[in-house]
């Protein structure tokens, strides 16, 4: 697989999906935010961070990158794009996800890790949680992680299966604790946990580990079928 | 408005003289005199500015450095020693660990959020300008009692800062402590450490080396904040002078990343052609530049006019003394301007060429074509040295007698003092900050000592901070042996060597005689102790003036240790591991109440003597500690601190599904005794032999680890059950966030 | 020159958390009075243009790009002009 880290000015956990990515064999390369070509990539992340200062709104800035025009036309062709935290911000502001991060209900920054129930094991980027338990604990890190959408909005993300990560209790405050989202081609996550956090035994997670197993296991069979 | 504002000039040289507002400044009228005779003219208004900023206790330690001047720090390990932005050792491989503590408790007491934030920004500038990368930050806070209104917007203001710019610029808080008490109140302490890492080869300092190099001017824009903020840090609270509290900062962590990521690609691509980098912190443009020079032994001079400036109309004095955020000095060789300028130009970052190095030893600003100060360096940066005097307070001449406890129900007294906000668990605090970031943290806030490893080695890095303050109070000498006895242990009970050490000296007014004999006291009881446990003192800060209306906060010196493990696998927790495992107590146990919780508990005060320490006794239980996890027979271990045993075995069960079964030889007050150098430890049962043979000190076989939640205690008084649960509540339950 | 004085709130039907911490903190100072707080953001833009009503266009066209997220943000606009001085 062959990787992209967008780093925006401000981008902050750019280096820990870099490794992460690193660890499952995939060639990764940092991409600035100026750059408006992504298709050498089979896959693009926007990692967690406060592009901008996280200024005026959580990626409402860096919305605005070159590299955004470049991330959505890799959107429409079917590869992936994943967006972490502030990645999943920007994505949301750009429209390529519908509703929106806003403060947490309580308002202060929450770092902790949490307990995610897995809504839908069948996508490119959770098909690889296959064992019967589908509550896993991963990081969070976010002062502005409440997902707001009308209700038309959730209610069309449940029917279509786009809700695929969930909190088991209310963090955040949340719309249905939903915590993690697929447009509706399935082929766009953002989520608000950090899987890249989570893929070590020495830092004591590794519920991030079949995150990427899946990314890689959907392209690899990507490639099977389109050969 | 722009013409009234013209009109308005400065104080002439004459007129300063006569109408002396350099009083205000902090400048006594002996240092004017001996600025006139050296100067041999009368300095003019910005220069006298420059003095008062330079000679004030905040930026020369006029009256600490007597004291200072006796911190052991050296040893094989030391690359740099206090005077630089922060102090390096040597971990092997041709890699160093750099780090510092500093205070902002004057800012943090005035305007929490940004006193707390730039607090963060400024220890974060004194890292990265020795070229190192930022790994963690650690915090030492001390407030009122937290049932006081002032306390919780001055807490959750704290706190909302540290997480404001910490998790923004993406440098993990790892670790620390937070404690209360009344002598706080007016005068809260806010001590940040930072910890970074670099390749010795990649070493930077802050000297202004070779005539005709280039000084550069990187990051933020000069504004009118924080003009005079250090000599603000050198002077007593007064709780109706409001006014005066004005020298506040903000901190913008966005644009100090953009400065920390240049700058640190700066020294990687062109080190050779960097002379040297210095952050601009207290006393601004004044002190980073005056001292550059004055460590090289050159001379300087600024073109004021380059300065970037934020708002219009302002003064080479105001230029001079701002304390606006996220600054640096770089000195560049002559020639290689560009290509470092390129660096910050490609962030957006103001990169400009402000003056030059020179060969005359003064010091120069031009300003509109015109000089406006012209000083020797030398006499700029090196204030007239102080003679201070000391004094035994009273309460040390007659001490009150020892404390004896009595511990009616046990089960009560072990949930109160679990309930203790000095005791209690500070997770709802600590959650605020991102702990995590750069994945690299192996122990996370609630540990003994964070631990941060090193990626692409076997090597991690142990942090903590630790301050006794009621010990120091008792007896300067003996706590200050004490707290650095205590954050050794917290380091060895990670599995870590201990190898240095930085320090936050908050005390009182120095003119006092007996505020200055407890810094002196506790200075040279920490020196002996370092001495004894190998680790020098590298760094630090010195913070006086700690009072509100003529009181004193408790004589307060934050120890900051780093420790090294050299594998990754030797890395232990204080949870226990698995049921059966045998639970061991080392080091003498004493009645040793005076100063301890369940004193501050049960008389709401403390008094008392201290017992001298046995720094034998003491080194050989934490080396006795070490061997064992290194040698892989420790499963669990837990230094032992406010609360004494009772509270280090409640927190080894809490998180693990197991409870205990332990018998000790005592009546049941002895449970909180606080006597200094102990752990408890598990020890597989396969392993109890070979753990005991091994053993270098004294030790008790207290019981076994438990497979369900029973916490069973017997001592010479009987046998008594416990509530984990409630236990646990009291623990958990007892602060919680209360924003405000 | 004009000045644009944008002021940008939620949706009423969005909840504004620090809007309730505040209304929070001044229940507990006492003041009985209140019955709701919002917070809200407050621009100040100068511009070019030579009549109001295209400096206010532009205003309008400015706010709806950057600075609300049409979802949750609402906003307000008074024009001034500037007096050259």
């Amino acid at each position: 697989m062959k990787a992209a880290v967008i780093q925006f000015p401000g981008s902050n956990c750019d280096f820990d999906m870099y490794y992460a990515l690193q660890d499952f064999g995939a060639d990764v390369q940092f991409v600035t935010e100026k750059s408006t070509d992504l298709s050498a990539y089979d896959a693009v992340f926007l990692p967690g961070g406060f592009s901008y200062g996280d200024y005026l709104r959580t990626g409402a800035v860096a919305r605005f990158a070159p590299v955004m025009t470049a991330v959505q036309k890799m959107a429409a062709t079917g590869k992936l794009v994943v967006g972490v935290c502030n990645g999943f911000q920007i994505l949301t502001e750009a429209g390529m996800l519908p509703g929106q991060l806003m403060m947490n209900q309580t308002p202060g920054f929450i770092c902790d890790e949490v307990k995610l129930t897995i809504t839908n094991r069948q996508t490119a980027f959770t098909n690889q949680y296959i064992d019967a338990t589908t509550t896993i604990k991963l990081p969070i890190a976010h002062g502005e992680g409440r997902y707001v959408a009308d209700d038309a909005t959730v209610r069309m993300l449940h029917e279509n299966g786009q809700v695929v990560l969930t909190y088991a209790t209310d963090v955040n405050g949340s719309v249905d604790q939903i915590a993690g989202i697929t447009n509706r081609s399935g082929n766009v996550i953002g989520l608000m946990p950090h899987p890249e956090r989570a893929v070590e035994t020495l830092l004591g997670n590794t519920d991030g580990r079949p995150f990427f197993e899946s990314l890689l296991a959907t392209i690899i069979t990507k490639e099977t079928v389109e050969a | 408005m722009t013409a009234l504002l013209a009109t308005t000039h400065e104080p002439t040289p004459a007129e300063i003289a006569a109408t002396k507002p350099y009083q205000a400044w902090g400048l006594t009228d002996e240092e004017y005199m001996l600025i006139k005779q050296t100067l041999g003219r009368l300095p003019n208004y910005t220069e006298t500015g420059l003095f008062a900023a330079m000679w004030s206790e905040h930026v020369s330690y006029k009256k600490s450095k007597p004291v200072l001047r006796t911190f052991w720090s050296t040893n094989e390990r030391v690359l740099q020693g206090p005077g630089e932005g922060a102090g390096i050792l040597d971990i092997g491989d041709g890699q160093a660990v750099v780090f510092k503590a500093e205070s902002h408790n004057h800012p943090s007491a005035v305007e929490p959020y940004e006193g707390a934030a730039t607090g963060v920004g400024g220890i974060l500038r004194d890292i990265f300008s020795m070229g190192a990368q930022p790994i963690a930050v650690l915090d030492s806070l001390r407030f009122g009692e937290l049932t006081d209104a002032r306390t919780q917007h001055l807490l959750n203001g704290v706190i909302d800062g540290i997480a404001g710019y910490g998790n923004a610029i993406g440098i993990p808080t790892v670790g620390g402590e937070i404690g209360f008490d009344p002598v706080y109140q007016g005068n809260p302490l806010v001590n940040v450490m930072a910890v970074g890492v670099l390749d010795q080869e990649r070493m930077q300092v802050g000297r202004a080396d070779g005539s005709g190099n280039t000084v550069l001017y990187v990051g933020a824009k000069t504004g009118r904040d924080g003009i005079h903020g250090a000599t603000f840090a050198s002077a007593e609270f007064s709780s109706d002078a409001e006014q005066d509290r004005s020298a506040v900062q903000v901190g913008d962590p966005f644009l100090e990343k953009l400065v920390m990521d240049a700058t640190l690609k700066a020294i990687q691509q062109f080190g050779e052609a960097i002379v040297g980098v210095q952050d601009m912190g207290a006393a601004g443009l004044v002190s980073s530049s005056a001292e550059m020079a004055g460590k090289a032994g050159m001379g300087i001079h600024l073109q004021l006019d380059n300065v970037p400036q934020r708002e219009t109309g302002m003064t080479p004095y105001e230029l001079m003394l701002s304390e606006s955020q996220e600054r640096m000095l770089l000195v560049v060789t002559k020639g290689h301007e560009a290509a470092v300028q390129a660096v910050f130009q490609e962030a957006n970052l103001e990169a400009v060429v402000i003056g030059e190095v020179t060969a005359t030893g003064r010091y120069e600003l031009t300003w509109h074509g015109e000089t406006v100060a012209d000083l020797p360096v030398n006499f700029l940066t090196q204030s007239p040295k102080q003679t201070m005097e000391q004094v035994k307070p009273a309460r040390l001449q007659d001490p009150a007698p020892d404390f004896t406890p009595h511990v009616a129900d046990l089960t009560t007294v072990w949930q109160d003092i679990l309930a203790q906000p000095t005791v209690a668990s500070k997770a709802s605090l600590f959650r605020h900050f991102d702990s995590m970031v750069r994945t690299n943290t192996v122990i996370k806030p609630g540990g003994d000592a964070a631990v941060v490893r090193l990626r692409g080695t076997k090597k991690a890095l142990a942090m903590t901070t630790d301050v006794n303050a009621r010990f120091t109070y008792l007896d300067p000498y003996i706590g200050g042996q004490r707290a650095v006895a205590e954050a050794a242990g917290n380091i060895i009970a990670t599995g870590a060597l201990p190898i240095g050490i930085t320090d936050c000296l908050n005390f009182g007014n120095p003119d006092d005689p007996a505020i200055y004999y407890e810094l002196a006291q506790s200075v040279a009881g920490i020196n002996e102790m370092a001495r004894q446990i190998n680790t020098p003192i590298i760094s630090g800060n010195v913070s006086l003036y700690n009072e509100t209306d003529g009181a004193a906060i408790y004589p307060t010196p934050m120890i900051g240790m780093v420790g090294l493990h050299t594998d990754t696998a030797d890395i232990t927790t204080i949870s226990f591991k698995q049921p059966d495992d045998v639970i061991y107590l080392l080091g003498d146990t004493t009645a040793d109440f005076n100063g301890s919780e369940l004193q501050q508990l049960q008389t709401g005060a403390i008094a008392g003597r201290l017992p001298g320490l046995n720094r034998d006794k003491l080194s050989a239980t934490q080396q006795s500690v070490l061997a064992g996890i290194q040698q892989g027979l420790i499963a669990s271990a837990h230094d032992l601190a406010e609360g004494g045993l009772a509270v280090s075995l409640a927190e080894s069960t809490f998180g693990t599904p197991f409870g205990f079964d332990v018998t000790v030889p005592w009546t049941d007050s002895w449970l909180f005794s606080e006597t200094p150098g102990r752990f408890l430890v598990t020890v597989p049962a396969n392993a109890v032999d070979a753990f005991e043979t091994r053993l270098d000190t004294t030790y008790l076989r207290l019981g076994t680890v438990t497979h369900d939640d029973r916490l069973v205690v017997t001592t010479a008084d009987g046998t008594v059950n416990l509530d984990k649960a409630r236990l646990q509540e009291a623990y958990e339950g007892a602060i919680t966030w209360q924003r405000s | 020159m004009y000045i644009a004085q944008i002021t940008v709130t939620y949706k009423p039907s969005i909840l504004d958390p620090q809007g309730e911490v505040i209304k929070d903190a001044l229940a507990r100072l006492d003041y009985q009075g209140v019955t709701s707080v919002t917070q809200g953001k407050y621009f100040e833009i100068k511009l070019t243009a030579t009549d109001e009503q295209s400096a206010y266009e532009e205003a309008t066209s400015l706010t709806e790009a950057l600075l609300i997220n049409p979802n949750t943000e609402t906003y307000r606009i008074t024009m001034l002009a500037e007096v050259e001085a």
